[in-house]
C-alpha cells in the first residue's frame, strides 16, 4: 500500500477547520501550521473566514485541483462521504479521518464505517482512521494531529491502535532526544491496518525501527503474515494491550474486539520475529536502541563500572536474561592490568574500584569493545564526577579556591566518557550502552547530556539497559536462525 | 514411540512382554478410552510374567460398555517401560484465530502449577521448533538433570515437526496430545497419545 501521500504529502487540506481553539478542527490546523510543514496548507470551514491568519473556503470543491495530496478530516460522519468525493475530485490521494462516531459506537457506526471504506476504495483514496488522533512525519515537518507532542526528528516510526499511546511514546522521544520519523494513530484501522503501516515503514529510508501498539486484529493469521513480512528488514517492538482477562474486558468495550489467546499470540509473534515488550517504557528503550545501536553478534556482554554496587546489580540483571555475563578473556585481563592498579575486579563486571586516572575509562571501553570475545558492553557510573562537582559549583566557595578548574575538569571527563562509549561502539560495530539514573534524575548532568548529544539513549538503569540489549540479541538471533 | 504390541488376551500379553523384554507396561486400549490413568487402566513397571498376567486381567475387568469402537473391541497394549525423571507434553491444536499450532510444555505432576507451555504456528521449520524449545521458561529442566543427559533437542525438533505434519495433514484432526513425552536417557519418548477428531 502506498502511504507516501499520507506521510510525504504535497499539500495538506484541513477539512472542518474550526475557529474555536477548543475544537479538534482548530487543533489540527494549528498543529499543521505551527509544525513547520513546508508545503501548501488549505483550510475548509462551513462559514468561511480567516483562521490563524489563513483564509478558509466553505467547500472542498472551491480549492484548486492538484495542489494537495492529504486531507485531514474533522467533520462529522454524515458529512464525510461528500467530503471524500469532493477531495477525490481535486486529486487528493489520502484522507486521515479524525472524526469518531464509527464502529466504536455500535451497529449503525459500523455500517457507516464500512460504507466509508468502500467509498474510499472506489475513489482510490488511502483512508487512515477513522476515530484517530492523526499523524506525524518529521522528515516532512508534518504535525497533522489533534494532540501533542510534536517529537524531535529521528529514526523510530510508530503505529498504534490507541492515540494516547502514540503521545506517551513520543513524550519519551522528547525527553531522551531519540526522535521519531513517522507516527500514526491508526484509530479504528478500518482500511489501513497496523501491518500496512509497518510494511510501508519497512521500505521507508527514514525508519530504522518501529513501535506498534495493538489491541485487536481482524485475523490472527493475517497479523502473523503481515508481521513476518516486515521483521526481516525492520525490527518491530510490539506492546499488546488486553493480555490479561481484565485488560481484554477493557479492550473489548474500547474497540469492540476480543483479544486472542495470550500464549498462542505470544508464540505467533515470536515466530514472526516481533519483539514483545510489556510496557511503553520498555518498548521505547528497545525501539530507541534498535534505532541507535548496532545489533550484537552474540550474547556475551561485559559490564564496565567505576563502582561495585552498580556492577553487581547489572550482573544480576544479565543472569536473569538470555544474555551472558561473559568470562573475561585472559588477554583482555592482562591488557586492562596495564591500565589500572591491582585492586580492580579482574573479572566481569570490570569494576575499576576508583583506580582510574584521566584516560583510563576511554581506554578500557575501547579495549573491551574491540575484543573478539565480547559482543556487547554496558557502561555504568557515568556522571558521578559531575554529580559531586555540582556541590562544589553550587556551594558558597565557587569559583574560588581552585573550584572552577576542578569542576570544569570533572564535567569535561564525563563528556569524554560519553563520547568514548559512542566512539568504542562506532569503531567496533558493537552495542555499547551507557546507564545511569542521572539520565532521569538530572538530565542536564554533562554525562547523560553528552550521551544525548552523541545521538544515543542514556538508559535510566542497568536493568533497563540489559532489557533493551536482550531485545536486540533475541532479534539478532532470530534473524540469524531465519535468514 | 517405545516398542509395543496390541494383543487380546492375558496369555498373549505375557508372550508379547517376553518378546519386548521386561520391565513393561500394560494398558487397556479402546477407541473411546481417553483418560486411561485416571481410570486405573495403566499398569507400570511389570517385571515378570505373573505381574503381566495379573495386570492384564485387572484392566480387562474394568472394561465398560462403550469403551470400544463400533465392533466393541478393546485390546491390551503391552509396551516397554520407559522411565526418566522428566516428562514433557507436546501437542497440536487448531486455534480459531491463528489456525493450526503446535505446543510444547513441561509435563509431569507439576505441569499445571508451572504452566510452562509455548506455541508456534503451523507450518513451522526446524528453526521455529528450536525457538519454541527456547521459549520454555524452565530451561534448566532441559539440561542435565539428576544424572540424566540433556534433552536431545534435535529429537524434540523432529517430534514437533512430525506433530505439525500429521496434525495439519488431516482436516479431521482437531487436536493431538503426546502426553507424557518421557525423557529417557535424554531422548523424548511419546508414551501415550490422544487424537481428537471432528464430529
Amino acid at each position: 500500500m502506498n502511504l507516501q501521500p499520507l506521510f510525504e504529502p504535497r499539500g495538506v487540506i484541513v477539512v472542518g477547520a474550526s475557529s474555536h481553539p477548543a475544537k479538534f478542527g482548530f487543533a489540527a490546523l494549528h498543529n499543521v501550521l505551527a509544525g513547520g510543514y513546508a508545503g501548501k496548507v488549505f483550510a475548509v470551514n462551513r462559514d468561511g473566514g480567516e483562521i490563524l491568519g489563513l483564509a478558509t473556503v466553505t467547500d472542498v470543491a472551491l480549492l484548486p485541483p492538484g495542489e494537495a495530496d492529504l486531507a485531514v478530516v474533522c467533520t462529522p460522519p454524515a458529512a464525510n462521504p461528500g467530503v471524500l468525493r469532493a477531495c477525490a475530485a481535486i486529486g487528493v490521494k489520502a484522507a486521515y479521518v479524525v472524526s469518531g462516531g464509527y464502529r466504536e459506537t455500535g451497529l449503525e457506526g459500523r455500517r457507516a464505517e464500512e460504507e466509508l471504506v468502500a467509498l474510499a476504495d472506489k475513489l482510490d483514496i488511502v483512508l487512515a482512521g477513522p476515530n484517530g488522533q492523526g499523524l506525524v512525519s518529521t522528515p516532512a515537518g508534518l504535525c497533522a494531529q489533534i494532540v501533542g507532542p510534536y517529537p524531535p526528528p529521528g529514526a523510530i516510526s510508530v503505529v498504534s491502535q490507541s492515540g494516547n499511546t502514540v503521545s506517551s511514546f513520543m513524550n519519551y522521544a522528547g525527553r531522551t532526544g531519540i526522535g521519531i520519523a513517522r507516527a500514526v494513530s491508526a484509530g479504528n484501522a478500518a482500511a489501513v491496518t497496523v501491518t500496512d503501516y509497518l510494511q510501508w515503514y519497512r521500505d521507508d529510508p527514514a525508519t530504522r525501527s518501529a513501535f506498534a501498539y495493538l489491541e485487536h486484529s481482524a485475523s490472527g493469521r493475517a497479523l502473523f503474515d503481515g508481521m513476518r513480512a516486515v521483521t526481516g528488514d525492520l525490527p518491530v517492538v510490539l506492546v499488546k494491550g488486553g493480555i490479561s482477562q481484565a485488560g481484554q474486558a477493557a479492550a473489548a468495550s474500547h474497540t469492540g474486539a476480543l483479544a486472542g489467546e495470550q500464549r498462542i499470540f505470544t508464540g505467533a509473534m515470536r515466530q514472526a520475529g516481533v519483539c514483545l515488550a510489556h510496557t511503553v517504557e520498555e518498548a521505547f528503550d528497545a525501539a530507541a536502541t534498535f534505532a541507535t545501536q548496532p545489533l550484537p553478534n552474540g550474547p556475551n556482554t561485559v559490564v564496565v563500572t567505576t563502582a561495585g554496587g552498580w556492577g553487581v546489580m547489572a550482573a544480576d540483571a544479565l543472569a536473569g536474561s538470555s544474555l551472558q555475563l561473559a568470562p573475561l578473556p585472559d588477554d583482555l585481563r592482562a591488557a586492562i592490568d596495564t591500565k589500572l592498579p591491582p585492586r580492580w575486579s579482574r573479572a566481569n563486571p570490570i569494576d575499576m574500584a576508583g583506580g582510574e586516572s584521566r584516560d583510563t575509562v576511554p581506554e578500557v571501553l575501547e579495549l573491551v569493545a574491540a575484543h573478539p570475545a565480547v559482543d556487547a558492553v554496558v557502561f555504568l557510573g557515568l556522571g558521578i564526577q559531575s554529580n559531586s562537582a555540582r556541590l562544589l559549583r553550587d556551594g558558597p566557595y565557587y569559583p574560588d579556591h581552585g573550584l572552577e578548574r576542578v569542576v570544569a575538569f570533572h564535567e569535561r571527563q564525563d563528556r569524554r566518557f560519553a563520547e568514548a562509549a559512542a566512539a568504542a561502539s562506532d569503531a567496533s560495530g558493537k552495542p555499547v550502552l551507557v546507564a545511569t539514573e542521572l539520565a532521569v534524575t538530572d538530565p542536564a548532568n554533562p554525562g547523560p547530556a553528552a550521551v544525548r548529544a552523541s545521538g544515543r539513549l542514556c538508559y535510566a538503569s542497568a536493568n533497563r539497559a540489559v532489557t533493551a540489549l536482550e531485545h536486540l540479541w533475541r532479534y539478532a538471533r532470530y534473524r540469524r536462525r531465519h535468514a | 514411540m517405545p516398542d509395543e504390541a496390541l494383543v487380546a488376551t492375558p496369555g498373549d500379553a505375557v508372550a508379547a512382554a517376553e518378546e519386548i523384554g521386561y520391565p513393561v507396561v500394560v494398558k487397556l486400549c479402546g477407541a473411546a478410552i481417553a483418560h486411561k490413568t485416571e481410570r486405573g487402566l495403566v499398569k507400570l513397571g511389570l517385571s515378570d510374567a505373573a505381574a503381566v498376567e495379573a495386570a492384564a486381567e485387572e484392566v480387562l475387568a474394568e472394561v465398560q460398555p462403550g469403551d470400544g469402537d463400533g465392533d466393541g473391541d478393546v485390546g491390551l497394549l503391552v509396551g516397554s517401560m520407559v522411565s526418566g525423571a522428566r516428562e514433557l507434553i507436546a501437542g497440536f491444536v487448531r486455534d480459531d484465530e491463528f489456525g493450526p499450532c503446535v505446543m510444547l510444555g513441561i509435563g509431569g505432576i507439576f505441569a499445571e502449577a508451572l504452566g510452562d507451555v509455548a506455541f508456534r504456528l503451523v507450518p513451522l521449520d526446524a528453526g521455529d521448533a528450536a525457538d519454541l524449545i527456547d521459549d520454555l521458561a524452565n530451561q534448566a529442566l532441559l539440561g542435565p538433570v539428576r544424572g540424566e543427559p540433556p534433552v536431545d533437542r534435535q529429537a524434540l525438533i523432529r517430534i514437533l515437526l512430525a506433530l505439525a505434519e500429521v496434525g495439519d495433514g488431516d482436516d479431521r484432526i482437531r487436536s493431538i496430545d503426546l502426553n507424557p513425552l518421557i525423557v529417557a536417557g535424554g531422548v523424548p519418548v511419546a508414551v501415550d497419545a490422544l487424537v481428537e477428531l471432528d464430529g
